[in-house]
């Protein structure tokens, strides 16, 4: 919709006639997910089988070509095949499955409840964080601590700190360590700091955790290395650098799907008492997507449908795109923003908006 | 051999922290779904119609199958429309046979959603979900001289594992008399195999009862047809109401532990109109709770306010936090209408209320 994210602020949410229009939203958006509902079928169970036996070829391939990565092609192949499986891995499967996404088919190989994932945080302790507190409270201020991670400061309804003056360079070294970040920030160390909760809860799981990445780790920098023999130092080169590859990925989707310039934050008397459709409504202001071809949708975990995502965070991934023009119609016919564009720009707006909020801002008024 | 399964049991284990998170099953399922020990299947090799609605699958389970006993039966998760739906069905094989084969007789319920498939629609080749072999309807292992069976319709299966299996075993086999009702000579499966087989073997006896002309079999008509039946010991198998009226004649001669009845358990009737279901009881197992749950009040709800523990996340359908298992009954999605019935599904608590009554695992 608008020309230039980065120029753009949060918009006041307290003027829009939110109730009628929310409610007329919300009764076509159910509409919409009821339809998919009644159309999920094979068709999208062999998707989902397929992107699983690609993503288990590829990381096989990559690991065997690694193998012999003395041999320098072997290397560029291997690392680029691994980089891919790690990326399909975290975001098409992980991410969809453990929303829920492909409960329907009743495959106990593809559940929320079963699936574990190639990544530190333990799969329970992502789906509170993410699934639970995130979904719920989209880009409420105090509520959603993925608006800005706990560190950072994304909104004029955050309290400035100087520490924040530092957000630009926690951003730079957060990217490549994304899933480190990701593993701290799932064990929510601050809320045993202000006492919300027990020490023993948090001992839980961070032994949950310690236990999960001892065998990530050694996979990727022990074991495999020591598997490759005179290969190992490539092999282990290649396995950080498949890692890094995927962190600066999913940081990279993840960031541009909240926090582009136009997206809106929301405070706690804003949610207050809201009804479904005020709820569509704010996941699709709180939420940015990303133009791109199949291939760009596939390996974003189809994240570059951020909006249809957080509308309906439970369906099929693999339709969010056949979604995407029908609540882009929408939005239009009701005059709600659609936050999107190429990748360069919301990206590139992400991090206006990482340096805008390092500095002081005057509050907005509650 | 035990030796080479352990070994390969044992290097399994140690490859799983390379395949970390998954399992090397998850993999070795991706080459073939018999090789995944951890979700067990099997193939279909043949099929075999027996009457118009009943047909004999065989099956070539793969490495998750830990073998039977004689009566027991299995689940099978047939995949329809990329849904996987689950049933149960009896063996009708010997167990540990030398080709390590398995068979399973299916009748086709009228309406049904998975037996007609399985029946007609399931060529050789299509790999199904197999779970372990269940249930205690099965030979002991020290047989009284003399046997009953009485079987009625698909309730034939378990005794015909058994049967099969009483004329491959070693020892000299009981006197055994089965009486099978079906509605007519068509439609009673196993038949010829069993005609033939009384005319060879000197300690099997076979009867059909036909309901078409005759009407119901009744404990009565039973004692009739077995007038020793108090010296023998019993394995029934077949509708509710046959049942029913074997056990309480059996009780009433004193000799219930003489009977052995297995029930086939089927799912509960939908109603004309789900989103017309009423609400019903909800029974917590776990906690042994049980209380009233309308018809629109979350089962999540329900079940905190009556105190029992429930996982719980957003509350509103998002988040998948509070999966619980459905045991009995079925639940309607508040949000789509959808019922959901399957044994064992987890049903999302916060947005499914009860269609009538319904046990959770929680």
């Amino acid at each position: 919709m608008t020309a230039n994210p980065l120029a753009a602020t949060d918009t006041e949410p307290g003027k829009e006639p939110r109730k009628e229009l929310g409610e007329e939203l919300g009764e076509e958006l159910d509409r919409i997910r009821s339809e998919i509902i009644a159309a999920r079928g094979a068709d999208d169970a062999r998707y989902i089988r397929t992107v699983i036996a690609t993503q288990r070829g590829l990381e096989a391939g990559g690991r065997a070509a690694l193998a012999v990565s003395l041999f320098p092609p072997a290397w560029a192949a291997g690392t680029a095949m691994l980089s891919v499986a790690k990326i399909l891995e975290n975001m098409e499967l992980g991410h969809n499955i453990l929303h829920g996404q492909w409960d329907w088919m009743g495959d106990p190989a593809i559940h929320s409840s079963t699936w574990e994932w190639d990544f530190l945080t333990p799969a329970e302790a992502w789906k509170h964080t993410h699934n639970h507190l995130h979904h719920t409270w989209t880009n409420v201020v105090d509520r959603d601590r993925d608006l800005g991670y706990v560190v950072f400061r994304m909104s004029a309804d955050q309290p400035w700190y100087p520490r924040h003056l530092a957000q630009p360079l926690y951003n730079f070294v957060l990217a490549p360590l994304f899933e480190w970040g990701i593993a701290l920030y799932d064990l929510e160390p601050e809320t045993v700091a202000s006492g919300s909760r027990s020490w023993r809860s948090f001992v839980t799981d961070l032994t949950g955790l310690l236990t999960k990445a001892t065998r990530q780790i050694a996979k990727d920098y022990v074991l495999f290395p020591l598997l490759a023999g005179p290969s190992a130092l490539p092999c282990l080169m290649g396995n950080l650098t498949a890692n890094t590859a995927r962190n600066l990925w999913s940081h990279t989707i993840i960031f541009c799907g909240h926090f582009p310039g136009d997206v809106q934050t929301f405070t706690e008397e804003h949610v207050e008492g809201e009804t479904r459709g005020q709820w569509y409504l704010r996941q699709i202001q709180g939420s940015a997507n990303i133009d791109g071809g199949g291939l760009f949708h596939v390996l974003s975990g189809n994240l570059g449908h951020q909006i249809e995502h957080h509308a309906f965070p439970d369906l099929p991934s693999n339709r969010y795109a056949e979604i995407a023009p029908r609540v882009r119609e929408l939005c239009e016919k009701y005059d709600i923003p659609y936050v999107t564009g190429p990748l360069w720009r919301q990206y590139g707006s992400a991090w206006g908006r990482i340096l805008r909020f390092a500095v002081p801002t005057p509050r907005r008024p509650a | 051999m035990p030796a080479l399964p352990a070994l390969m049991g044992r290097l399994l284990t140690t490859a799983s922290w390379l395949t970390s998170p998954l399992a090397p099953d998850d993999y070795l399922g991706l080459i073939d779904p018999l090789l995944d020990a951890r979700l067990p299947a099997g193939r279909v090799t043949a099929v075999r119609p027996q009457t118009p609605d009943a047909t004999t699958l065989t099956l070539r389970p793969g490495r998750g199958w830990a073998g039977h006993r004689a009566g027991q039966y299995l689940a099978v998760g047939v995949e329809i429309d990329g849904v996987r739906h689950w049933r149960t069905y009896s063996l009708t094989s010997v167990p540990d046979r030398a080709d390590g084969l398995l068979t399973i007789t299916v009748k086709a319920a009228p309406g049904g959603r998975v037996s007609p498939r399985l029946a007609h629609r399931t060529p050789p080749g299509t790999v199904l979900r197999i779970g372990p072999a269940q249930g205690e309807f099965v030979l002991p292992d020290r047989l009284r001289d003399r046997i009953l069976f009485v079987t009625a319709g698909s309730g034939i299966t378990p005794a015909m594992g058994m049967i099969r299996t009483l004329v491959r075993g070693r020892t000299p086999p009981p006197d055994v008399l089965l009486l099978h009702s079906a509605p007519g000579a068509d439609d009673s499966i196993f038949s010829d195999e069993l005609h033939a087989a009384e005319r060879r073997l000197t300690w099997l006896s076979y009867g059909e009862h036909h309901t078409r002309p005759h009407g119901r079999l009744t404990p009565d008509a039973l004692v009739r047809l077995c007038p020793d039946w108090r010296e023998r010991e019993t394995w029934a198998c077949g509708p509710a109401g046959l049942l029913d009226a074997m056990e309480d004649h059996w009780s009433g001669a004193g000799l219930r532990e003489r009977l052995h009845v297995e029930r086939f358990r089927l799912a509960p009737v939908a109603p004309p109109d789900p989103c017309a279901a009423p609400g019903g009881r909800a029974l917590f197992t776990r906690t042994g709770t049980e209380t009233a749950a309308d018809a629109s009040t979350p089962l999540l709800a329900v079940g905190e306010s009556a105190g029992v523990p429930m996982p719980y996340g957003c509350r509103r359908g998002i988040c998948f936090g509070c999966l619980v298992p459905l045991t009995y009954g079925r639940v309607r999605d508040l949000r789509t209408g959808e019922i959901h019935d399957g044994t064992g599904q987890l049903i999302q608590t916060c947005v499914s209320a009860a269609a009538g009554p319904v046990s959770l695992d929680a």
